[in-house]
């Protein structure tokens, strides 16, 4: 039995994980079996689809002034105004391109490093097993929030920075799962088969084990959209956001700031944290299940939370 | 490996990230643009030789590995520097809003631990019903709520009931109140940014002991124990319970750096002057030595959470030999 301090509980040896199904069948078991994944899904292409029309769509210009300081729902603004007189409906829906962008490209840089770190850590183990994973225990350990906090505020308040930032900071779990995944893999047949025909290492890596990992990385990089929402929220809500751009977290920080709640204007408050809600819900629903469908053993004693998962608690190996 | 073994990796483990902390914390503040002397709120308007004079005061000047190296000296002494706004010690500066900023969190860490058991052991121990349902459904949606917006919302709903900022009445202290008063008034001011805080993490404690009661409720010694004849309620509480509360440890331990990060959102919202402010407030006063400071601080506490949680976890999980 080896040691199961808080860090490695994270992700226990797994060893046993089963081989992933095949992709094709994937999609459709996860539509049957899970009716609550279909949902999430079809709500974000819903938001996808909105997002990317918004200039179209969008009933007024999103600097255009077109009555009174945040004047209430009525039938020609059904959300209201803001604290300028802009069309909330408006800012909701240019606001969702800023977040969607933020929160898909901060998931696929933290896919790039976590996946990247994952594969070399798990796939080589020994010395540079410990040393990533040592580093990615001091991400997991730091307080996230204020460590962009103090990134922002040093690198500067630009979008593509921002996508940096977040990404930079959530791979852990990306990083941990995919590692556990390719020690598996790697100890499996075909794979020592390939080294022992004479593969080199990069090819090894490429075609056997990336393509055996890829639907699970998939998973947690849809589970990593919400945690960079949500960090692009907290972000501009600080007033560290790009201060030209519109989004989700914005609307909320210009609410707050412009003290929406002492005239009691709700409707400049309420939609954009639901939007957030809505989104974060979608992905998190759609992450778990393609992840419970990919890996049978999740669907126990398994959760997905934000940047970090347990599994195994019980303390499987004890048995 | 013995218990001692495992005592001492966990020991080194710890201190190793405690050093990364250390260095990583000097380096991203010296690649950081802009120093005291170009930030110094201040001093908008003071000379170039007064710049320069500050810049030598501060030892900018030197080698970066020269400052590197006074920098881990004075740490080592328990010296985190000079604010650059108010010129005092930087603990001095952090030591108040510490003490504001424990109980609050600590009453909200409650709140969370509180309804996460109660809701997951319901929702396990009634797998499959209404209540199983609706007590996912509702864990689900307060974590997947920005807790900002979710302190906002509780300011619109309770702004006229509960004191909606700071952390005491200005006017009480004149009135000369007893202490209960004065106990109550910190309370009151608590209860806004507590409750927002413990909401907002209790969905992913629910979850998590909902699984891991489920897990252990389909273990063979519940099978033993309900051959015994004991009742349901039994069962859950003396040996499901004890089992799946396990994992509660660690996740503390482990969302304490989510709760630190969560907490500086918690107080802008509701102008709590704890150590989350300050934080924020220093960012924009580019107060260096005040966030370096406090971003050390906040990090050490992690580490220190996770290794007593480490420590623990072998205490009361007899299965972990080392």
């Amino acid at each position: 039995m080896t040691t199961a301090p808080a860090a490695e509980l994270l992700t226990r040896d797994p060893d046993d994980f089963e081989e992933p199904r095949r992709r094709r069948h994937v999609v459709w078991s996860v539509i049957r079996t899970q009716p609550q994944a279909t949902i999430g899904a079809v709500v974000l292409l819903a938001v996808v689809v909105v997002a990317a029309l918004a200039p179209y769509i969008a009933p007024y210009g999103e600097r255009e002034r077109v009555g009174d300081v945040f004047e209430a729902p009525s039938s020609e603004h059904w959300l209201g105004l803001d604290d300028a007189g802009i069309d909330m409906l408006t800012l909701m829906l240019h606001g969702a391109r800023v977040s969607l962008i933020v929160g898909f490209a901060a998931a696929l840089v933290s896919m790039l490093i976590g996946g990247a770190i994952g594969l070399l850590a798990g796939y080589f183990g020994g010395k540079t097993d410990i040393i990533l994973m040592r580093v990615t225990d001091y991400f997991i350990v730091i307080p996230d929030i204020p460590l962009m906090l103090v990134v922002a505020a040093i690198w500067g308040r630009s979008l593509t920075n921002i996508i940096l930032i977040i990404g930079l900071i959530y791979w852990t779990t990306t990083a941990r799962v995919i590692r556990a995944q390719v020690k598996s893999v790697r100890e499996r047949v075909y794979v020592k088969r390939a080294r022992a025909l004479g593969a080199g290492h990069g090819r090894v890596l490429s075609k056997h084990v990336l393509p055996q990992v890829a639907p699970l990385l998939v998973a947690i990089t849809v589970l990593s959209i919400a945690v960079a929402i949500f960090a692009e929220t907290a972000i501009a809500f600080l007033g560290l956001g790009d201060p030209t751009l519109i989004s989700w977290g914005k609307l909320i920080e210009n609410a707050f700031s412009r003290s929406a709640i002492s005239v009691d204007a709700w409707w400049a408050i309420v939609p954009p944290g639901l939007a957030v809600v809505v989104v974060v819900l979608a992905c998190t629903m759609v992450g778990r299940a393609l992840e419970d469908s990919l890996n049978p053993r999740l669907r126990v004693g398994h959760l997905s939370v934000r940047h970090f998962r347990l599994r195994n608690l019980g303390g499987e190996e004890a048995r | 490996m013995s218990g001692a073994d495992y005592v001492l990796k966990r020991t080194l483990f710890a201190l190793m990230t405690v050093l990364v902390a250390v260095t990583l914390n000097f380096v991203l503040f010296r690649a950081a643009p802009g120093d005291a002397t170009s930030s110094l709120r201040s001093c908008r308007n003071c000379t170039p030789e007064f710049r320069e004079a500050l810049y030598r005061e501060l030892g900018l000047d030197k080698p970066k590995l020269e400052q590197y190296w006074i920098y881990v000296k004075d740490l080592s002494q328990g010296d985190l520097g000079l604010s650059f706004v108010t010129r005092q010690p930087v603990w001095n500066e952090l030591r108040q809003p510490i003490l504001n900023t424990l109980p609050m969190v600590g009453l909200g860490y409650l709140i969370a631990m509180v309804l996460g058991v109660l809701v997951g052991v319901v929702a396990a121990w009634r797998r499959g019903t209404f209540l199983d349902w609706g007590g996912v459904a509702t864990s689900l949606f307060f974590y997947s709520m920005p807790q900002q917006w979710f302190g906002l919302m509780l300011l619109i709903v309770f702004a006229g009931t509960l004191p909606a900022s700071g952390i005491a009445d200005p006017f009480i202290e004149f009135t000369n109140p007893p202490w209960w008063t004065v106990l109550l008034d910190r309370l009151e001011h608590m209860i806004l940014p507590s409750t927002t805080l413990g909401l907002v993490l209790y969905g992913q404690y629910a979850l998590i002991v909902r699984s891991s009661m489920i897990e252990a409720l389909g273990e063979d010694y519940i099978m033993t124990a309900r051959a015994k004849g004991l009742s349901s309620f039994a069962i859950v509480r003396k040996h499901a319970l004890r089992t799946s509360l396990l994992p509660i440890v660690t996740l503390a331990a482990i969302t304490l750096g989510f709760v630190i990060g969560g907490d500086i959102l918690v107080e802008a919202v509701f102008s709590y002057p704890g150590i989350g402010l300050a934080t924020y407030e220093a960012v924009f006063d580019r107060d260096y030595p005040v966030l370096q400071g406090a971003f050390l601080l906040l990090t050490l506490s992690v580490i220190v959470a996770n290794f007593v949680a480490d420590l623990l976890y072998f205490k009361f999980d007899p299965r972990i030999t080392g």
